[in-house]
């Protein structure tokens, strides 16, 4: 079970969720600090551990559109969260992956703050309403790097294998 | 079946005879680029290597391009100290497509790509930038991708797990009205498909339209196709990529083969645009896709005035500029920044006697560079500011204040609301 602790809207970019003007800040080990720093509530509650790993923001569609800045994915991941959104931007949604930040694709979601979800394969359960939504499965291009822990992992492993081979 | 353009260089690029739409492909990397965002790159590209007993490899340094040009000079010291690492990294691996601070080889990675001749059409093209769409106005396949991926390119010099997109075929007819053009068109097709409507999709652009239109002109296009969701915009190669390639990238390949889609390819949809009927447009806050006719927006009051980016820093951009403030004044109470996107274009601005005209009417000429477009340094807004921008962005707090307005235009309409200090409408004369 994990609680929605901030819902947002559509077209929400990564100039939102991780502003340029902290963009030379780049090491993963850093970047949360500045999970959407123009949000002082958001961005207050998660620099005060208020947020459980694993808890949830439910937006719209359209996820982290715009700049292909990794630290927008780098920044959430840090606290662990969980993102059910409507759709997701390619590059946000790819970086996501690679990264293993926990991106759920669920078009018709309702959820508001507070409201307890149970995600499992395929759908997402809203506890507080009792309400069900079907997910979309991440491409399954993408499933051998997730399979492999993310790309780093799964490009050593292909590096390994073509030093083997030469 | 017939073959779009991206079906076709994908194609080439992993070695099968034909793909379409939905496999999944690992194509060879012709070209990566990568800004000061390399910095990030090549901690992920380090990592790669950890706890085998390999020493990081780059495997083709003479297909990397770094391109310092996000935060030039360098405004904090964390910005410096990055480049610096990115440079003593570029030095050890030999990389020699790379641009530096400099007033001669420098400028926005959009723009040095191209005038340097380092995209060629059917090339693979990606990037650790999101307007990495742009090149393919010279007939290549470039996509923007995040860091630890381009580490693993820097490591594999494939692109893993590709699905192949389909493809929007957008079909652009008729002349432009005088002071609209290739901005006006690009913000109007955003608005038309939507911040995500091409998401996963490439945009390929067709019609007589984009036929005369100068390779300028189709950077806009490709660049800002990104603002819809696409994965890349695309133009098949013809007489003016390679008059470009030619004259001003300086390329002397023997050969250069343009990619072109079958007559029956499979497009996803179609969308059919007369340019002769758009009027100026503008993006207003705080998405792309909020695009209105300028007269929906004429008289808002405007503070601080944005001509460049790799959008519209380009020298046909900087002369419209110039001639529309040619011996007038930019009104008091509003600032003009403008930004050449790279040393040489600056150079040619300068010969030509653009940047004299742009600063006595009171503009600033700044250094090529992103410029205040991202929000991290010259020219950030005070509260409750506004913008008027030929940049590509306009989300809440794009410029760096979250409390400002940032309205996107063509030069045309920049230019003609400095004169004012309020959205101008060109065609009417200031």
């Amino acid at each position: 079970m994990a609680t929605v602790f901030f819902k947002t809207g559509d077209d929400i970019s990564t100039d939102v969720i991780y502003p340029g003007r902290y963009m030379a800040t780049v090491l993963p080990t850093e970047t949360p600090q500045f999970a959407f720093a123009d949000n002082a509530e958001v961005n207050g509650k998660l620099k005060a551990k208020q947020v459980a790993p694993g808890s949830v923001i439910v937006a719209g569609k359209n996820f982290g559109c715009g700049s292909s800045r990794e630290q927008a994915c780098s920044c959430l991941k840090g606290y662990e969260l969980t993102i059910v959104a409507k759709g997701f931007a390619r590059i946000f949604l790819q970086n996501s992956i690679n990264l293993g930040l926990n991106l759920i694709t669920a078009p018709d979601i309702e959820a508001n703050e507070g409201d307890e979800l149970e995600i499992t394969g395929d759908k997402v359960v809203n506890k507080t309403t009792g309400k069900t939504f079907a997910t979309i499965p991440l491409p399954a291009a993408r499933q051998a790097i997730i399979d492999a822990g993310g790309l780093i992992a799964y490009t050593r492993k292909r590096v390994v294998e073509n030093a083997a081979r030469a | 079946m017939g073959r779009t353009v991206v079906e076709k260089i994908l194609a080439r690029a992993s070695g099968r005879a034909s793909v379409s739409a939905g496999d999944v492909v690992e194509p060879r990397v012709d070209l990566a680029m990568s800004h000061e965002n390399a910095a990030l790159v090549l901690n992920q590209f380090h990592a790669v290597f950890l706890g085998t007993d390999l020493e990081p490899k780059i495997w083709d340094p003479s297909r990397i391009a770094i391109i310092f040009d996000h935060r030039v000079p360098a405004e904090s010291p964390k910005t410096a100290s990055n480049q610096k690492k990115v440079r003593e990294f570029v030095a050890k691996h030999g990389i020699t497509r790379f641009h530096d601070v400099r007033g001669d080889e420098g400028g926005i990675c959009h723009q040095i790509l191209p005038e340097n001749g380092y995209v060629r059409p059917g090339a693979v093209v990606v990037g650790t930038d999101s307007h990495t769409t742009s090149h393919g106005a010279l007939n290549a396949f470039a996509f923007g991708i995040g860091a630890t991926e381009m580490a693993s390119v820097w490591s594999l010099g494939v692109a893993l797990n590709i699905e192949v997109p389909q493809t929007i075929k957008v079909v652009v007819d008729g002349k432009f009205a005088p002071e609209v053009g290739p901005k006006d068109l690009i913000l109007h097709l955003v608005g038309l498909l939507t911040a995500e409507g091409a998401n996963y999709r490439v945009i390929e652009f067709h019609g007589e339209t984009i036929r005369d239109m100068p390779t300028s002109g189709r950077l806009t296009l490709c660049n800002m196709s990104v603002e819809a969701g696409a994965t890349s915009g695309i133009v098949p190669g013809d007489a003016e990529t390679l008059r470009y390639l030619r004259e001003e990238a300086r390329v002397t390949d023997d050969v250069i083969e343009m990619v072109l889609p079958d007559a029956d390819a499979v497009y996803e949809r179609v969308v059919e645009i007369d340019a002769a009927k758009l009027a100026p447009q503008i993006a207003c806050p705080h998405t792309v896709d909020n695009v209105k006719p300028v007269d929906a927006v004429v008289g808002t009051r405007v503070h601080q005035v944005v001509i460049g980016s790799c959008t519209n820093g380009r020298l046909d951009d900087i002369e419209v500029a110039a001639r529309i403030l040619k011996g007038r004044r930019v009104a008091k109470g509003t600032r003009m920044l403008v930004f050449p996107a790279s040393g040489r274009i600056f150079q040619e601005a300068i010969e030509r006697g653009y940047v004299s005209e742009l600063m006595k009417a009171g503009a600033v000429v700044m250094n090529s560079g992103c410029g205040p477009c991202l929000g991290v340094h010259e020219g950030a807004l005070g509260d409750g500011e506004t913008a008027l921008s030929t940049t590509n962005r306009n989300f809440k707090g794009r410029m760096g204040n979250p409390t400002s307005d940032v309205y996107l235009c063509s030069p045309a309409v920049a230019a003609a609301s400095a004169l004012t200090g309020v959205i101008t409408d060109p065609r009417v004369g200031v």
